[in-house]
């Protein structure tokens, strides 16, 4: 069983303070295994806070990132699963699942996770899974209205991931849970 | 020498103690066959181990509590004695046959205990005599040890109030007046032992002295235990005598741990009723005593009392006292000054919190002082301020009521400017920490004036000084505050904006890309809020509309040309451009794009950010409804060709086909350019055609087939989305193509197009299978 904390669009200091305090006192030290972010963080504090929740980071760089090391996308293999990264400013309409579907094709990934959007989504898509874990500070965002802070936590177990996503309503922590199985393995 | 000396004394330790142990076991023995003569003699022997003047006070102590211990059982023989039908009186005089006085005196106070339990004579004759007769020893240590005795051994038969030595009217006075006398004796004393020896070993001698403190200090304790000491008799007789004694003595050492004594010993009740007295007391002491210390425990415990409900009403006079004692020792150091100021501050915000009149005026108290003075640099007195100015934040966790204090911003002043920066980091801190929202425009500007020293450069030779990774830090520590800044009332948060935005503005091109950004997005928040509001009906014109807000923002972003960071300017236009849609501003969004597109044009210079830019503004473009078909065929216009003029070809053919999308919205009928879509797929092919064909020039140099089978799945989108344009023909023949690519001789291999290729494919089949399902065809 394998841990995956994915997040991205923070937009710290430009559009929120910090990560919920909720959040923080969540993600500690040691649980958590790989950790994925989808871009936009965007002082080097939040590079450094992720790296104390766990020293395996794997960061995409969104267009407000300064840091030049971001790669524009990135591909990891956990378990038996192949994950693609991208912060999804690059797929034009933005958010929409056809042309993600297309970058996760590219990528030849079961999981891709893009952000940009700021609004939280999972969906199965043809053979894998295409997720979006919003904004972890509940950015403003231009395209989403209401954004309430979220992110995602996936427990990889085999050919099995469960995905977790925790979003902060109204002060509370509401965790919902997307099962998926992955049938056939990606082409050799 | 100093090892030979401890050696030594080790050795006339162990001698002082076998001669003791010798004569004790003689006494014993006495003792045992009821021999008073032989008993008198041993135990005068004995304590004449006592006479040495050899010991440091710590040895010569251990040396007294074995004497201590032979003298109990002594003691106790007296008792018997007496009760066998001896007279205590001849006792009293028999043990006055000692030859030494140090014996004699021990012998005499023992009998004395004995005497007083006897009632023979009354309590405070027997104790008047003995205190008197003390005096006989004027040796500092041995008369320090000696009246310790006579205190440890008369503290149980003192004529106090309710005790069986109780006498006549007004005893206890004498109880008193016999502790009075001895604690000055032992003063006395104690004070002299630092004129004994030679100077060069002062400062050992005051560390002696300094382990002897407890002996004096026990007999303000045995005081304050006195049942008849209630409070009139502490106002008008001990405390005025202990005080004397204390200002008297003229010792830095004593006064300072005497001070402290009486205010640990003494009920809290009593010292808030004779805190005049005692406050008179402190600007009389030396100059170097450390007077702040003890005022802030007298303070601390005074907090406290008022903790558990009492009343404290001590503010005026305790000012007042601390008034005085800085004009007393005129050489205080500043940090001093502000120490005392900070704990009667401490004081005053734990027992009168909702005064904040006495706040601001122990804080204009620090301004007086500091005035007419350079702006400071000590290090301790910054480090005190800082403490000073911090208690209130912590106190009430809320800047407001700091903003309320007018002499707050006037200690700030004296600050240097990296001091004042710090302050300001604490404020931003404590608000952030309290997440206080700042929500009026007077208080934001206030604040700002408060932490002038991130705002902007008060000392041009500090910045050099702050390595640029701090800078960040503390220029992002300001972009959070803006986000604390905050109004419900549309109106005020207008304000709000245009007061931050003039504060920001002076903090120069290295700042503003910090500042801007937030700011910006507050404003938009508000612009969201006012969205819908229809503009006609709220008809004033000095209410609060997005079109003033975007004004305003547009010459925020503005401010941002002459650092440049055009980058960070034309993403903050995009995000306005898509708010003024969203406004239906028709104008004011074109406005935002002509912006964008000038940066675009003349300032991104570099290709990587170039094509970053490219995708802000093709997919800001596509989200955009509120353009007529003029502007918006203007807009994409330029985007097409922007794209198509990007430094790299691959860079080229992805924005091209991007662009695809800004002639078909799923979403809008009138946006369903079929034509131009294939248009743009047409071109994107033709710019992958040119990368594979200078590809094959070079030979081994990376093909472009991962270009054609990314255009083949945007021919599949626009074809499930119904574009009649593209054909299943065409489809077909792309896929011919990127077969035919792959598989001709100069291709090398590429496991990842081979892998896109295939599941591309494998999407067309589902794609089928689905369509079949559902009765369609391809």
């Amino acid at each position: 069983m394998v841990l995956v904390l994915a997040l991205g669009d923070l937009h710290i200091p430009h559009r929120a303070p910090d990560l919920p305090a909720k959040f923080k006192s969540m993600l500690v030290p040691g649980k958590i295994q790989h950790v994925i972010c989808t871009g936009n963080l965007c002082a080097k504090e939040v590079h450094d806070y992720l790296k104390t929740v766990c020293p395996d980071l794997h960061i995409t760089r969104g267009e407000y990132d300064e840091e030049p090391r971001y790669p524009e996308t990135k591909t990891l293999t956990i378990g038996q699963f192949k994950l693609g990264v991208c912060h999804g400013h690059q797929v034009i309409p933005w958010g929409d699942l056809d042309s993600l579907a297309m970058l996760q094709r590219q990528l030849d990934v079961d999981i891709l996770v893009t952000g940009h959007t700021h609004q939280f989504t999972a969906y199965k898509h043809e053979a894998g899974v295409v997720i979006n874990p919003g904004s972890a500070t509940g950015a403003f965002s231009s395209i989403t209205y209401d954004v309430n802070p979220s992110f995602v936590l996936m427990d990889i177990d085999g050919l099995r991931v469960v995905v977790y996503v925790y979003e902060l309503i109204d002060g509370e922590v509401k965790v919902d849970k997307i099962d998926f199985k992955k049938t056939t393995t990606a082409t050799a | 020498m100093i090892a030979d000396g401890v050696e030594d004394e080790e050795k006339w330790l162990s001698a002082g103690i076998a001669g003791l142990q010798q004569n004790a076991f003689y006494m014993h023995r006495a003792l045992d066959s009821n021999n008073l003569k032989d008993a008198l003699k041993y135990s005068a022997q004995m304590l004449s181990e006592l006479r040495t003047s050899r010991l440091s006070p710590h040895k010569y102590y251990e040396l007294y509590m074995r004497a201590f211990d032979e003298l109990r059982k002594l003691e106790l023989f007296f008792k018997e004695e007496t009760s066998r039908g001896c007279s205590i009186v001849e006792l009293y005089e028999l043990v006055q046959h000692a030859g030494n006085i140090l014996p004699r005196l021990y012998l005499l106070c023992t009998v004395g205990s004995v005497y007083i339990k006897s009632k023979e004579a009354p309590a405070k004759d027997v104790l008047k005599d003995l205190v008197e007769m003390c005096r006989g020893i004027q040796h500092p240590l041995r008369g320090l040890f000696l009246r310790s005795y006579l205190s440890q051994v008369s503290r149980d038969k003192l004529p106090d109030i309710g005790s069986e030595y109780e006498g006549d009217a007004d005893t206890v006075m004498d109880a008193v007046e016999f502790v009075l006398q001895n604690f000055t004796e032992m003063n006395k004393l104690w004070v002299r032992m630092q004129h004994q020896g030679p100077n060069r070993e002062k400062e050992k001698r005051e560390k002696e002295r300094s382990e002897l403190r407890d002996l004096v200090g026990k007999n303000l304790h045995v005081l304050s235990q006195i049942e008849g000491v209630d409070l009139e008799m502490y106002k008008k007789i001990v405390l005025p005598r202990v005080l004397e004694q204390v200002v008297n003595c003229k010792d830095e050492l004593a006064q300072y741990y005497l001070m402290d004594c009486i205010i640990q010993v003494f009920p809290d009740e009593y010292h808030l009723q004779t805190l005049e007295t005692l406050l008179n007391a402190c600007p009389q002491l030396q100059p170097s005593v450390d007077v702040k210390t003890v005022l802030a425990r007298l303070m601390e415990r005074l907090s406290n009392y008022a903790a558990s409900g009492a009343e404290v009403k001590a503010f005026a006079k305790l000012n007042n006292a601390i008034g005085k004692v800085i004009e007393a020792q005129d050489n205080m150091p500043i940090a001093g000054v502000v120490t005392l100021y900070a704990s009667l501050l401490t004081f005053t915000l734990q027992v009168h919190p909702d005064r904040l009149d006495y706040i601001d005026q122990i804080l204009g108290a620090c301004v007086k002082k500091l005035s007419g003075k350079e702006k400071l640099d000590d290090r301790q007195a910054t480090k005190q301020i800082v403490a000073l100015l911090s208690a209130p934040l912590e106190k009430y966790k809320d800047i407001d009521t700091a903003l309320k204090l007018s002499n707050y911003p006037r200690v700030m002043e004296y600050l240097n400017a990296r001091t004042n920066k710090e302050m300001a980091n604490v404020i931003i801190q404590n608000i952030m920490k309290n997440k206080t929202c700042i929500s009026t425009a007077e208080k934001v500007d206030a604040l700002f004036e408060l932490i002038k020293g991130l705002i902007r450069d008060l000392d041009e030779d500090l910045h050099d000084e702050l390595d640029e990774e701090d800078f960040k830090e503390e220029q992002n520590s300001v972009a959070r505050l803006i986000q604390m800044l905050h109004s419900d009332d549309p109106e005020e948060m207008s304000k709000i904006i245009h007061t931050v935005r003039k504060h920001i503005l002076t903090g120069g091109r290295q700042r503003l890309p910090f500042t801007v950004p937030p700011l910006i997005f507050s404003s938009l928040k508000l612009v969201r809020r006012l969205e819908g509001q229809d503009e006609s009906v709220s008809g004033n014109d000095a209410s609060t509309t997005p079109k003033k807000i975007f004004q305003i923002v547009t010459q925020i972003i503005e401010s941002l040309s002459s650092i440049p960071v055009p980058e960070l300017a034309l993403g903050l236009y995009l995000q306005c451009a898509e708010a003024a849609n969203d406004c239906d501003l028709e104008p004011v969004a074109y406005e935002f794009f002509t912006q964008a597109y000038i940066l675009y044009e003349e300032e991104i210079t570099d290709s990587k950010s170039q094509v970053t830019c490219i995708h802000l503004i093709i997919g800001t473009l596509q989200r955009m409804h509120v353009f007529g078909v003029e502007n918006r065929d203007a807009l994409t216009h330029k985007a097409t060709g922007y794209s198509a003029k990007l430094l790299k070809k691959p860079d080229q053919c992805r924005a091209v086909y991007a662009c695809s999308h800004l002639f078909w919205l799923d979403e809008h009928d009138r946006i369903r350019d079929g034509e131009r879509v294939l248009l743009c797929l047409k071109r994107a092919l033709r710019i992958a055609n040119a990368v594979q064909q200078m590809a094959n020039a070079t030979r081994g140099s990376g093909g472009s087939v991962v270009l054609f089978i990314e255009i083949l799945n945007k021919y599949l989108y626009f074809y499930e989305k119904g574009v009649s344009q593209i054909t299943v023909e065409s489809i077909q023949d792309l896929i011919e193509l990127i077969r035919s690519e792959m598989n001709g001789e100069n291709a090398p291999s590429d496991p990842a197009a081979d892998a896109f290729l295939a599941s591309t494919l494998r999407y067309i089949q589902f794609q089928k299978e689905k369509r079949w399902c559902s009765g369609g065809e391809i």
